[in-house]
């Protein structure tokens, strides 16, 4: 009987304290706690030395104590449900002892009724402790479960801020760069603009002394025909003035004149459109597209780059073959830009031929050669071909490219392909093609839509 | 006496034609035109056996008038024709050598008809 309640003591006390973590949440039940199992201790020590009747009166006390307590405190309300298990047992135990105090006859004729209640009693305690101990578990399973989930959630909160700061961190880094790209790619631009803008000051300088040559072969033909006029007109005003005019010599002379003033016109409109090209060639606005002669371009340009070249190497020489489609018709085109094309092709044309020339080869005739063609489907088509020095293989493939130059440092903006291409590609919706055999020939195809 | 221009501008045949109208009408010179040293000498060939006085250019396309002056004074038999060359570039490195290969006069780009005129009463 008392190691019974003895247990139900110390196993109620270890279950509040486990339950309720009262080490670590209440100090102060803590130590009530531990007191009451030293105390439960003593008691049974005492049962067993003091053999004394009023130890099972201070074990009702204490169970009756402990479960009130367990079942009326506010800090104990978790294990209030105590009761539930014990209550049965202390109750009828308590029950009995009051019975067999006041009369113990009435005890004995219900003794084993009171005992079989008190086995009962006892199993239903077992019973509902285990169960409950069941319950707990799975409670204690649960709260530990939530828990790692808190956790875990808690660490994926943490990342997610971890994250969103790097994020943040990477987005200003990459905003940064990409306002740095953006800087470096207008500077760029800003350098493409007057690279082009170099390049063609660098072919104008390619011209100039063609450009001077071609200016001043018309202008020579202006001042002679201006001069032969006036002598003509001279040698008419004389035989005016003789008694026997011959008038067929007046007639051939004024038909001589007004063909003087024709070649003076001509030669004068020959150099205003060199200069006009001359200026057009050096601005740097874009321009506009129109209808276009390209067999005059082709040979406008053709002389200006020969003469070019002649003007700063007299020993230079080429023979230029012309080979034009009278039924071309006129071309939409932007003859500035195409002009400057046709004018690097036939540079590097005759750039070839002179490097072939170098070479010594006997019996060798430098010949640079231009057509233009009505092919079918509606296009036009402008070859330039030089039986130069032809292009390595090893090399063709870069030919386009911005800056490639087999020109010697200084002598080549290795812009000239690069620009010609764009032009040609982008600007007219062209194309570019060329077909080359080391040191027999380079054949450049201009292919334009018109 | 028969004199052989060659240059690659044809309008020169027309201000030849008119500069020396006078000379041409009177029968004291003949012009005959080439637009280039290659058809120089083909004319030069077909007319081999008249005395000719060769005026040309420097600078044209294809066969130079300096490679053309050299070709008239190897080829051509003793005495080789007179040949004056001009030239738009009155450098010396092209004087040099057309006085090298025997050119006979070096005038230069705009010519002076009365300078011309002159050497050319002087030849003949």
């Amino acid at each position: 009987m008392e190691i019974a309640s003895f247990l139900i003591v110390f196993f109620m006390v270890r279950y509040i304290r486990t339950s309720l973590q009262t080490a670590e949440r209440f100090p102060e039940w803590e130590r009530i706690l531990v007191i009451v199992q030293y105390a439960a201790s003593g008691l049974l020590a005492a049962d067993i030395f003091l053999d004394s009747s009023i130890t099972k009166w201070l074990w009702h006390l204490m169970l009756l104590g402990m479960v009130g307590a367990a079942y009326l405190l506010k800090d104990f309300r978790p294990v209030r449900n105590v009761w539930l298990a014990v209550g049965p047992y202390i109750l009828i135990s308590l029950f009995s002892d009051v019975a067999k105090l006041i009369n113990d006859d009435f005890y004995e004729s219900i003794s084993t009724v009171v005992e079989i209640a008190e086995v009962f009693a006892l199993v239903w305690l077992v019973a509902t402790w285990v169960s409950t101990q069941r319950q707990q578990k799975a409670l204690e399973k649960e709260r530990l479960k939530r828990l790692q989930e808190e956790e875990q959630s808690r660490i994926i909160a943490s990342q997610n801020v971890m994250l969103e700061q790097i994020v943040a961190e990477r987005t200003a880094e990459l905003t940064r760069q990409k306002e740095e790209l953006e800087q470096t790619l207008t500077e760029l631009k800003a350098t493409q603009d007057q690279l082009i803008q170099r390049e063609k000051m660098a072919s104008l300088g390619e011209l100039t002394a063609g450009i001077a040559h071609e200016i001043q072969n018309p202008l020579n033909f202006v001042n002679n025909f201006s001069e032969v006029s006036v002598e003509l007109i001279e040698e008419l005003k004389e035989e005016r003035k003789k008694e026997n005019r011959d008038v067929e010599l007046e007639e051939e002379i004024l038909t001589d004149i007004t063909q003087n003033l024709q070649k003076i016109t001509h030669h004068g409109k020959r150099a205003d459109s060199i200069v006009k090209g001359m200026l057009q060639h050096s601005r740097t606005n874009t321009h506009q597209q129109e209808p276009t002669d390209l067999n005059l371009l082709a040979d406008e340009y053709l002389r200006l780059a020969y003469h070019g070249l002649r003007a700063n190497d007299k020993s230079f020489n080429a023979t230029l073959i012309m080979d034009f489609d009278e039924h071309l018709g006129k071309v939409t085109v932007v003859p500035q830009d195409l002009g400057r094309v046709l004018l690097n092709l036939f540079t590097n044309a005759f750039y070839a031929t002179e490097e072939k020339r170098k070479t010594g080869l006997a019996g060798y005739q430098p010949t640079v050669q231009v057509s233009t063609k009505r092919i079918a489907g509606d296009k036009i088509e402008i070859r330039v071909r030089d039986n130069g020095c032809g292009i390595p293989q090893s090399v063709l493939t870069k030919i386009y490219q911005p800056f490639f130059t087999t020109k010697p440092t200084g002598q080549g903006t290795g812009l000239g392909l690069s620009l010609s291409y764009d032009i040609v590609t982008k600007g007219h919706g062209g194309e570019l093609t060329v077909d080359t055999e080391e040191g027999e020939f380079t054949e450049f195809v201009i292919q334009l839509p018109g | 006496m028969k004199v052989l221009v060659v240059d690659d501008e044809t309008d020169v045949q027309l201000l030849f034609e008119q500069r020396f109208r006078r000379e041409i009408r009177a029968g004291e010179i003949n012009f005959a035109f080439a637009h280039s040293g290659e058809k120089a000498l083909f004319y030069l060939n077909e007319h081999a056996s008249e005395y000719v006085l060769i005026l040309s250019d420097i600078n044209m396309p294809g066969m130079s008038g300096l490679e053309l002056l050299r070709l008239i004074k190897t080829t051509y038999p003793a005495p080789p024709p007179v040949v004056m060359m001009i030239t738009a570039y009155g450098d010396t490195d092209s004087y040099d050598q057309a006085m090298q290969l025997g050119a006979d006069a070096f005038l230069t780009k705009p010519l002076d008809f009365t300078t011309l005129k002159e050497k050319l009463k002087n030849v003949l």
